[in-house]
């Protein structure tokens, strides 16, 4: 690297895992958003169709991504801490850290 | 001009000011100027990225568009959140390893190259610019109600205030200001929902007692033998014009010889009827009449927005909770009251008129009133177009990105960025209740749908309309704080001292920041007071389709093709910005702003983002693949 960042960085071992995961993640959300996408496109009406608690399905499939996104977002986050601690903590111990 | 309002007003300008010139003595460093230390704790800068990311354009234009055109509006909050994804999974953490201030280094980190440093650095202070002239135009809307002063005296204030915030200590003052704004905003707008909830729904709204209900007149026509084909039924009125415009059967009423305007025509069952409509009449000596009288600060459009029918019911509902208050809404025997302008000429005079029509429930509760997700194939191309750029844009935002370099670390990065999704989610959400709120409660105005929040909120009392204007305000200092601060680091960091090489100490490139913010804040003024009145949605949909087509596939090959070269990255921020800006300037769209017939344009859409994204990421691919070799070597 050219420059450095502007707060000192340890060496994250867990870098390659948080990268898969989160890939993993993106192109499940990605497909769940491009379906809504899809069905808004080639099925307008069947928005209108009433699923739960009395709302319709635009209304439940728009705050189901919005809530799917904070969920996820706090699976990543507990996967990714737990990673960090552990294949940080063990690199340490062993003394490979950079 | 109300008393609290402009005293809550100031408030914030002085705490704002305070604030800045408090952590102004800690910004001699480039590092703190530009990146606040990276000190920031994550909860604060994921708060801030609210502050940030919830700019005019979401607060005020989507509950603006929610309140007009129903769900459709609420498209551009699922849109705007979805992307927020692309930058937990794929963006932060690597952003925040590579880069150092700005953007530009994290593209810059592998490669060392002038090419990347100059073409990052010009799509930053473009999309910066796009950005910012939406945000000052917001501002001038917003303070002239307010403050009673013009326009682009609105727009000088906003821009003066925000110049001392950034120019005295740059990320650290912004950051804070973010952090505030972005609370407030979350926590008065669950109060301004709560208290739509209260109050329930109701056929005629009258903005809990301060503004009676407007009955708007009908009055029966029969069959006639002459050209028209039908006149009213009392003998006292006449018809003296008769046009189709827009789908709509118009016709220029006389009560005697008192004109009453352009009528809309209706059918119910077997019976038809003449409604009443609002008129602006633009003469061509510059006066204008509203509804038959001369315009001035008592007559205005009349502010409007309610329900025919509560599915199926007249009879107001009392409080309800958020869910039956959307189930009632979505009901296909729920009727609302819309209004469309269409334009009129009479001579040498232009006649506006809003004509009422309604929609049943059903209808409003799903897309298709402003993206014709039913109409031709073009039309449909258009709305995958701009959801793809929502999805994309947001993590390639320069105001966004800079903020992951004011925490500690990659940790620290992606924690900041749920800490955001779960604030700008929830405010999402609420911005549907807040935007039907408004489409039901009689406070729309119809010449400026964007400020309905705030007139939502001054149906319930001054206070709250005081504190929603006063954090409205505090939404575009914020935001355009974030974007000179991205724009002077651009100027400043990427280009003079990196680019041009002119290897400045670290007081110099503060010195130089400052001086930056300050070229770009008049900038940013002058640009303001220009595009007075020009929609503030549109221009952030530009800036969005530019972000997403100049800088993610740069920044995502950058991280996941190991084959990316320097060469590509310059070509494909190039081709971005070129093919997303030469698409929207060719546009039907920007055809009717040039005074030409939309049919003339040479392209048949107006969002670039499905054209312009995968030729970005077709050209990196390309020059890549074809530069090969002087990597090798």
């Amino acid at each position: 690297m050219f420059h450095e960042n502007v707060s000192s960085q340890e060496t994250d071992h867990a870098v390659e895992l948080k990268m898969r995961l989160g890939l993993r993640m993106f192109a499940v959300y990605g497909l769940v958003y491009g379906l809504f996408v899809v069905i808004n496109v080639l099925s307008p009406r069947s928005m209108e169709i009433t699923v739960l608690l009395g709302l319709n399905l635009a209304v439940v499939y728009g705050f189901g991504l919005i809530a799917a996104a904070l969920l996820m977002a706090w699976y990543y986050n507990r996967k990714c801490s737990a990673w960090e601690e552990s294949m940080n903590t063990v690199s340490d111990t062993d003394g490979k850290e950079a | 001009m109300l008393t609290m309002p402009v005293l809550l007003f100031f408030f914030f300008v002085a705490i704002v000011l305070f604030i800045s010139f408090y952590l102004g003595k800690n910004a001699n460093s480039s590092s703190n100027y530009f990146a606040a230390g990276g000190h920031i704790h994550y909860g604060v800068n994921g708060i801030a990225f609210a502050g940030d990311y919830l700019s005019a354009a979401s607060f005020l234009g989507i509950c603006g568009m929610i309140a007009t055109v129903g769900y459709d509006g609420f498209l551009y909050s699922i849109g705007y959140l979805a992307g927020w994804i692309v930058a937990l999974f794929v963006v932060a953490e690597p952003i925040k390893r590579l880069g150092k201030f700005t953007f530009t280094d994290a593209l810059d980190a592998k490669f060392n190259n002038r090419g990347i440093k100059f073409t990052a650095a010009l799509s930053t202070l473009i999309v910066s610019i796009f950005y910012l002239i939406p945000q000052m135009v917001g501002a001038g809307s917003l303070v002239t109600p307010l403050l009673g002063i013009p326009h682009h005296w609105g727009v000088i204030m906003v821009g003066g205030v925000v110049i001392i915030i950034v120019a005295t200590a740059g990320m650290a003052s912004t950051t804070w200001v973010q952090f505030i704004k972005g609370g407030l905003l979350v926590l008065f707008s669950t109060i301004l929902s709560i208290s739509i909830f209260v109050r329930g729904l109701e056929t005629k709204p009258d903005q809990g007692g301060k503004v009676p209900f407007y009955e708007y007149q009908r009055i029966e026509v029969i069959q006639s033998d002459d050209a028209v084909g039908f006149a009213p039924a009392d003998p006292e009125y006449s018809i003296r014009d008769y046009r189709e415009v827009d789908g709509f059967r118009m016709a220029k009423l006389f009560e005697g010889e008192t004109g009453r305007g352009w009528w809309v025509l209706r059918q119910t069952g077997d019976s038809w009827s003449l409604e009443e409509t609002q008129c602006v009449y633009k003469r061509y000596d510059g006066g204008v009449m509203i509804n038959g009288k001369a315009a001035d600060a008592d007559n205005q459009l009349r502010q409007v927005g309610d329900l025919v029918s509560i599915a199926g019911s007249t009879e107001p509902t009392g409080s309800i909770g958020p869910f039956r208050f959307l189930a009632i809404l979505g009901n296909e025997e729920t009727v609302v009251k819309q209004w469309k302008k269409i334009r009129i000429r009479e001579e040498m005079d232009y006649v506006d008129v809003y004509v009422p029509y309604y929609s049943p429930g059903n209808r409003i509760m799903r897309p298709g009133i402003k993206f014709k997700v039913e109409g031709t194939p073009i039309q449909r191309m258009e709305f995958i177009s701009l959801m793809l750029a929502l999805f994309f844009g947001t993590a390639a935002l320069p105001h966004i990105l800079i903020r992951y370099y004011t925490v500690k670390d990659p940790a620290a990065a992606r924690k900041s960025t749920i800490v955001a999704i779960a604030a700008i989610g929830f405010f999402y959400i609420l911005t549907l209740f807040m935007g039907l709120g408004a489409m039901t409660n009689g406070v729309i105005n119809l010449a400026d749908s964007n400020m309905s929040a705030p007139l939502l909120a001054r149906s319930f009392g001054v206070f709250l309309f005081s504190i929603i204007s006063a954090i409205a305000f505090a939404t575009v200092l914020g935001t355009v704080s974030g974007l000179i601060v991205a724009a002077s680091g651009a100027i400043a960091h990427d280009i003079m001292d990196r680019f041009a090489g002119l290897n400045m100490t670290d007081r110099q490139k503060v010195d130089m920041g400052r001086l930056a913010a300050l070229s770009v804040g008049l900038i940013a003024i002058i640009l303001g007071i220009i595009f007075k009145g020009m929609n503030v949605s549109f221009l952030v949909g530009w800036a969005f389709a530019v972000a997403a087509s100049a800088n993610l596939p740069a920044i995502l090959m950058l991280l996941f093709w190991k084959k990316t070269t320097a060469q590509g990255i310059s070509s494909s921020i190039v081709v971005g910005i070129v093919a997303a800006l030469g698409i929207i300037l060719l546009s039907p769209d920007m055809f009717v702003r040039y005074g030409l017939p939309a049919a003339s344009a040479p392209i048949p859409f107006s969002q670039p983002g499905i054209i312009s994204i995968p030729l970005s990421f077709l050209t990196l691919i390309t020059v890549s693949l074809m530069t090969q070799k002087k990597v090798t070597s």
